[in-house]
């Protein structure tokens, strides 16, 4: 299992709850597994978002592993000028 | 790709200050700009803009436009696709707009003519019915419910329901108990701010050149921080497919974020579709202010409680952004940065987007945190004020590091905002003296970076000299740093290297030139194609000598035997590789596609200095320092002109710059001699100090550099001038007559 810490306008959508876990051993896992936990992060996760990955922000990748001993941090799709 | 991690590398080229490739193009006027491509039989497109802040268009009668002798061809909105991605969509309304005209200056239909003035006689003759309507252009009054509505149906999931419609997003960031943290505190200060939209303000307004067939093939040149985007953004209003789209980027006067979108790109290969020729469109100064992306205008709460001895117990702030007629999520932005620079056990931050009647923001260097940070540092200068304490010393007590869980979420790596604190104290710019009216203020900066995709070809010519191919628009020297990296990394001189911007066909896709990413992703990518190239050299030369592949190492820019049981054969330049490359299996040459990640996070401090002119309310800058962790500054003049840059935009954000609108919604400054922007004669030698911490997340240690410093001089201004006036102030920009008002009171 895999925690993963939400935003607080997410929270709302999960149940209220800051951590959430998820079976997941990459992000693409984890964010399908979100989606069918919490068919109310759907929209926001198919939009777009960023992981942070034990203070390391990923825009996308996939197939970043991830594994319990990690920090995952669901982020705002960045975007910059 | 992780730093490599050797104990001291001595870098040969990057580090150095070398000719820029650009230099002589632009000083000599040979370099071309977007409006300096023509074409044979090209025609003039110009662009009918709304004269109203919000309305209904009712009809578009084009007959007699259509009718003037040398008119070839009228579009409206009906010319374009309508995409069903919500991003392509609002892009192709932005650039013809369908049922409602959103704010003064959205464009309403075009015409292409033989000459300039045919064709801005023509738009005359076009007749639009507009219905008016009701319109809003301040944030705080876009978001009560009884606000006119500018879209309908554009909320996100995450906006509660019975709010005006115009509220588009909502975010909450943040950890810890805000009440316990508030009682801690021996003072608390709540203060509330607004900011203005400014523009990006690049010198070159936008401008293309477009050709499409009715086959569906066509080509663009334009002014662009992405081809690539541009591309795609005219695939979807033009309803062809990316592959029969060309787009070349020319050279580019200036972006820092504005040129991030299109805005005439569809317009023009919908004419030039129409009339069978090329279209050439080069805005106005006023259609870029009025009709290109400022930033966004601003409303913010800020609470902070600190105790006496200085420690920060709680910080808690409300956003309320306007990106104008469109939703967007730079508000996601300024709430996570606000309180970034912070170790804070609680801190909350809220953030609301309103859309309004204003142009579509498109981002500005680090969006969303300039005006952010702005107010959050501007309650920590009161405290330290009201406290009587060091601003300095409370920000390095306070200041966030390695091991802090953030205020956006994740827990710091390695970052460098103590080191450059640190930097700044030990500078004679923090204790110099101050005379009467005078005020010195610093800020804290921060911006996430980010890497994105990238596709690199690096080619190994025959003479001996390497060819790089990259694919974005060089804003800020990166055509240097990148021959600089593959000079170091190849191991042969600077002017044996030159890196060109490839069209669309010509290399695989490529984000945007945003986000600090250029110098960062390109240069990770070109080390990766050169190690790649080195590779194949290495395998040839080890066939020539009939030894393992292993047994040949890169050095220098030869390949040589790895060790003495490798033989005894004399080094191989790459020039002498290459020049028999045809003999050995071919060109030679390296590649790297990636979507980079790790691009670190990054700091910056500014100190700024003062004086205010109490019968007027002018404010004179007296002398400006910046202080930035760099990772390695790889052409150190280019970065020291991105912090200076960033610091002199600021200055023109406090002090000057801004949307003025009347009571009509209409804009009233729409030109360089009303909307105004620092010169070099408002500005003192901006000083600069680079600090080189590696970032883990680079071979060569490599930060974005690009937009940080434009974070902290708005709040460096505000205190300055703040303590200079005796009053705070909390509402930019800070221009005489408010200042003169905040003073006399």
């Amino acid at each position: 299992m895999v925690r993963v810490k939400l935003w607080g306008s997410l929270r709302a959508l999960a149940d209220g709850e800051e951590w959430v876990e998820v079976e997941a051993s990459n992000f693409k896992e984890l964010l399908d597994a979100l989606s069918e936990k919490y068919p109310g992060l759907a929209p926001q996760i198919k939009r777009g978002v960023s992981l942070a990955l034990d203070g390391v922000i990923y825009r996308e990748a996939w197939f970043t592993k991830i594994g319990p001993e990690n920090e995952v941090v669901l982020m705002p799709y960045m975007v910059g000028g | 790709m992780a730093f490599d991690a050797q104990a001291e590398r001595n870098f040969k080229v990057v580090g150095t200050r070398v000719l820029r490739p650009d230099g002589i193009d632009k000083v000599t006027g040979k370099a071309a700009y977007g409006a300096d491509i023509s074409a044979p039989g090209m025609l003039h497109g110009r662009i009918l803009r709304s004269p109203h802040a919000h309305a209904r268009i009712v009809s578009i009668d084009v007959s007699e436009a259509e009718k003037l002798p040398g008119v070839k061809a009228v579009v409206t909105g009906a010319d374009l696709a309508q995409p069903e991605d919500d991003a392509f969509s609002d892009v192709a309304i932005n650039c013809l707009a369908r049922d409602k005209a959103l704010y003064d200056g959205h464009a309403v239909a075009a015409v292409a003519a033989t000459s300039k003035s045919i064709a801005k006689q023509a738009i005359r003759l076009i007749k639009v019915d507009y219905e008016v309507l009701p319109h809003v252009t301040d944030v705080d009054e876009a978001m009560k419910p009884d606000a006119p509505v500018v879209q309908e149906g554009r909320a996100l999931e995450t906006v509660p329901a019975g709010m005006s419609q115009n509220v588009t997003t909502h975010c909450q960031f943040g950890h810890g108990d805000l009440e316990a943290g508030f009682a801690k505190a021996d003072k608390i200060i709540e203060r509330s701010f607004k900011t203005a939209a400014t523009h990006q303000g690049y010198i070159e307004p936008q401008a293309c050149m477009a050709s499409l067939g009715n086959d569906g093939r066509g080509e663009v040149w334009c002014c662009t921080q992405g081809q690539y985007m541009v591309r795609a953004n005219c695939a979807a209003a033009l309803g062809v497919e990316e592959s029969q789209l060309r787009i070349t980027a020319s050279e580019i006067g200036g972006g820092f974020g504005g040129k991030t979108s299109t805005f005439i790109e569809p317009v023009a290969l919908a004419l030039s579709r129409k009339a069978g020729k090329p279209v050439k469109i080069v805005m106005t100064r006023d259609e870029v202010l009025k009709a290109t992306g400022p930033t966004i205008s601003s409303s913010m709460d800020i609470k902070i409680g600190m105790t006496k001895d200085g420690r920060i117990t709680a910080g808690q702030g409300v956003l309320r952004y306007s990106g104008g007629a469109y939703p967007n999520a730079t508000v996601e932005m300024g709430a996570q940065a606000a309180f970034a620079a912070y170790n804070l056990e609680a801190v909350e931050t809220i953030g609301w987007n309103a859309m309004t009647n204003r142009p579509k923001e498109i981002p500005y260097r680090a969006p969303g945190a300039p005006t952010a940070i702005y107010a959050v540092e501007s309650v920590v200068d009161e405290l330290c004020q009201e406290l009587g304490l060091d601003p300095l010393d409370v920000r390095l007590m306070n200041a966030a590091d390695k091991g802090t869980l953030s205020s956006y979420g994740p827990t710091f790596n390695e970052i460098g905002l103590v080191a450059t604190l640190e930097a700044a104290k030990a500078h004679p710019h923090y204790t110099a003296p101050l005379g009467p009216n005078q005020g010195r203020g610093l800020s804290c900066g921060f911006w996430f970076n980010f890497g994105g995709n990238t596709c690199v070809s690096l080619n190994i010519n025959d003479d001996g000299t390497v060819g790089v191919v990259e694919g974005n628009p060089d804003i800020g020297g990166s055509r240097a740093s990148i021959s600089m990296m593959a000079a170091e990394e190849m191991g042969v001189p600077y002017e044996k290297v030159r890196t060109v911007i490839a069209d669309t066909s010509s290399l695989g896709f490529n984000d945007i030139t945003d986000g600090s990413r250029v110098t960062f992703a390109v240069g990770l990518a070109t080390i990766q194609a050169a190690r790649a190239a080195i590779k194949e050299m290495c395998r040839r030369v080890a066939k020539i000598w009939d030894i393992d592949e292993d047994a040949v190492i890169w050095e220098d820019g030869c390949a040589k035997p790895a060790g003495p049981n490798a033989g005894t054969h004399p080094p191989m330049t790459l020039a002498e590789i290459a020049a028999i490359a045809g003999k050995t299996g071919g060109p030679i040459a390296g590649h790297h596609e990636v979507n980079a990640d790790g691009a670190g996070v990054s700091f910056g401090v500014h100190l700024c200095d003062t004086e205010v002119d109490p019968e007027t309310g002018a404010v004179k800058i007296l002398r400006y320092t910046v202080f930035q962790d760099a990772g390695k500054a790889v052409h150190p003049d280019y970065v020291e002109g991105q912090m200076q840059g960033g610091a002199v935009q600021g200055i023109g954000w406090a002090l000057n710059e801004e949307y003025i609108y009347g009571e009509d919604g209409r804009l009233q400054n729409a030109g360089f001699l009303d909307y105004r922007v620092p010169v070099a004669s408002d500005l003192p030698e901006i000083e600069t100090v680079i600090l080189e911490i590696p970032n883990p997340g680079h071979p060569y240690g490599v930060r974005g550099v690009g937009e940080t410093p434009i974070v902290p001089p708005l709040a460096a201004i505000a205190n300055a001038v703040s303590r200079a006036a005796g009053v705070r102030m909390t509402e930019l920009p800070m221009s005489p007559p408010r200042l003169l008002k905040a003073i006399t009171g």
